[in-house]
């Protein structure tokens, strides 16, 4: 591997300094699944990497703080799929974060790593999305959050500005009581990157939320409120069309080896309605049905 | 650039060890290279076959994804930390007596994930069991000898798995590797 510097700053202040100096040659490493990958096949050359693992103000931890769940950048896959309130509160995360790699690679990845490597596959993105998850960052200019859904942009890239870093993830509390889950479509159960990655949530007041990847340059949410997708009493062919509709944007690449458009595209309708299926009983298991 | 170099102290099955690395090697390097520990393999380097897995503070990693100085300070456990002297690893026996190793490539790091298993999880089911090893791939398909293999370590009550981790500056340092991993 390519050699270049190691930098392990105690403090943000030291982090984002080291940021700024360096600008783009610096990559920050958290769990380095995929950094050390792309490192060693030549497609970035960092000249400086920044371990935020020895940053004081970022930890691991998964905390109940003011209405919300906060998840520290450090905290890996595996401990955000164990925690029993994210759970119960937020189950297609605890789904999704589950099927990422298989059991060395959740160990070590982060859901912060995830989210800044803005892969159009990320299988945790679509619950963030549907959950409408900040992402708490501090840089040059201080703190500041960003909505999940204004940070990505493509494969890649991000609207975090030079010499910003992600501290922690907030998860709002459902307001109302919500049955949701995370599907995906594999060509083998684990270690694949998926053709589908999709998550739904229904809320007791009739609005779903679907966030679906890899079916365009970055993961995208639609949000229904015409009730239709969640009533029980409307029929396949209703929810069908109201589907097609909300999924007008879907442009899977034709250049993807994993599957092509046309597969993406069916299969995407069939695991939204699989989802929609399960979210909406789950919310029926909490005693609120729509 | 020029390669930095950094000293680290890991305890490395058992025996503490402080060590200088180059910043750009990755754990799987100091292991086979600079400490000489070639059971744990290298074969994919992408963090999918699982041959180079290690267990780090009795957490399983592939160790071609993680960089040696990001190891300073734990308790890193590789193949050759799981027997004790002559005595083979309950996993190490039950591979035996099921016909597990084919080419034997993967067996190492099938072995440090299985330890990771049982030490969770002392009773597995079989989905279990393919869960915990989905990580390690057998080119020789040797699938259904392996996960028998742990089912049957499992059954004979053997989850002590794992070395517990012994805290760096712990004077270990005159234990031969062998001699300290599970008791």
């Amino acid at each position: 591997m390519r050699a270049f510097a190691y930098e392990r700053p105690a403090h943000l202040d030291e982090a984002v300094a080291l940021l700024a100096d360096h600008g783009p040659e610096a990559r920050l490493l958290a769990g380095g699944t995929d950094l050390i990958i792309r490192i060693r096949d030549g497609s970035i050359r960092p000249r400086t990497v920044v371990d935020v693992k020895g940053i004081a103000e970022i930890d691991g931890e998964i905390r109940d703080l003011d209405g919300h769940l906060t998840i520290g950048a450090r905290a890996v896959m595996t401990a955000i799929a164990a925690d029993e309130r994210i759970r119960r509160d937020h189950q297609a995360l605890a789904e999704a974060a589950l099927v990422v790699g298989a059991v060395q690679i959740r160990n070590r990845a982060t859901l912060a790593g995830n989210i800044c490597n803005a892969s159009p596959a990320a299988d945790t993105v679509p619950a963030l999305l549907v959950y409408g998850a900040q992402v708490v960052v501090v840089g040059p200019g201080g703190i500041r959050r960003i909505a999940i859904d204004d940070l990505l942009v493509r494969s890649g890239v991000t609207t975090l500005a030079p010499g910003e870093l992600v501290t922690a993830i907030e998860l709002p509390l459902p307001p109302t009581p919500r049955g949701s889950v995370h599907v995906r479509r594999t060509r083998r159960r684990s270690h694949d990157l998926a053709s589908v990655t999709l998550a739904c949530a229904v809320d007791a007041d009739g609005t779903t939320r679907i966030a679906y990847g890899s079916l365009g340059p970055r993961p995208l949410l639609v949000v229904d409120e015409t009730g239709v997708l969640a009533d029980p009493e409307s029929s396949d062919a209703a929810r069908e069309a109201r589907l097609a509709d909300l999924f007008i944007d879907a442009a899977p690449s034709p250049r993807s080896m994993r599957a092509s458009p046309e597969y993406r595209l069916a299969m995407l309708r069939v695991l939204a309605l699989r989802a929609l299926g399960m979210a909406r009983e789950r919310l029926g298991t909490r005693g609120a049905p729509a | 650039m020029t390669a930095e170099s950094r000293s680290i102290e890991v305890t490395v099955n058992g025996r503490g060890r402080t060590i200088d690395v180059l910043a750009h090697h990755t754990l799987l390097e100091v292991l086979r290279d600079d400490l000489g520990l070639t059971g744990t393999k290298e074969c994919c380097l992408v963090g999918e076959c699982g041959a180079c897995t290690v267990l780090v503070d009795d957490v399983s990693v592939d160790s071609c994804l993680m960089l040696g100085v990001e190891a300073d300070g734990a308790s890193i456990t590789t193949v050759e930390g799981l027997a004790v002297g002559e005595r083979l690893h309950p996993l190490q026996q039950a591979f035996l007596d099921t016909g597990a190793a084919q080419c034997g490539f993967c067996i190492p790091g099938q072995l440090v994930s299985a330890a990771a298993l049982l030490a969770e999880t002392p009773h597995p089911t079989r989905a279990e069991i393919e869960e915990g090893l989905a990580g390690n791939l057998c080119r020789c398909a040797g699938y259904e000898q392996i996960i028998e293999a742990v089912a049957l370590a499992a059954n004979r009550g053997t989850s002590a798995a794992v070395a517990r981790p012994v805290p760096v500056g712990v004077d270990v340092a005159s234990t031969p590797d062998a001699n300290v991993a599970p008791q």
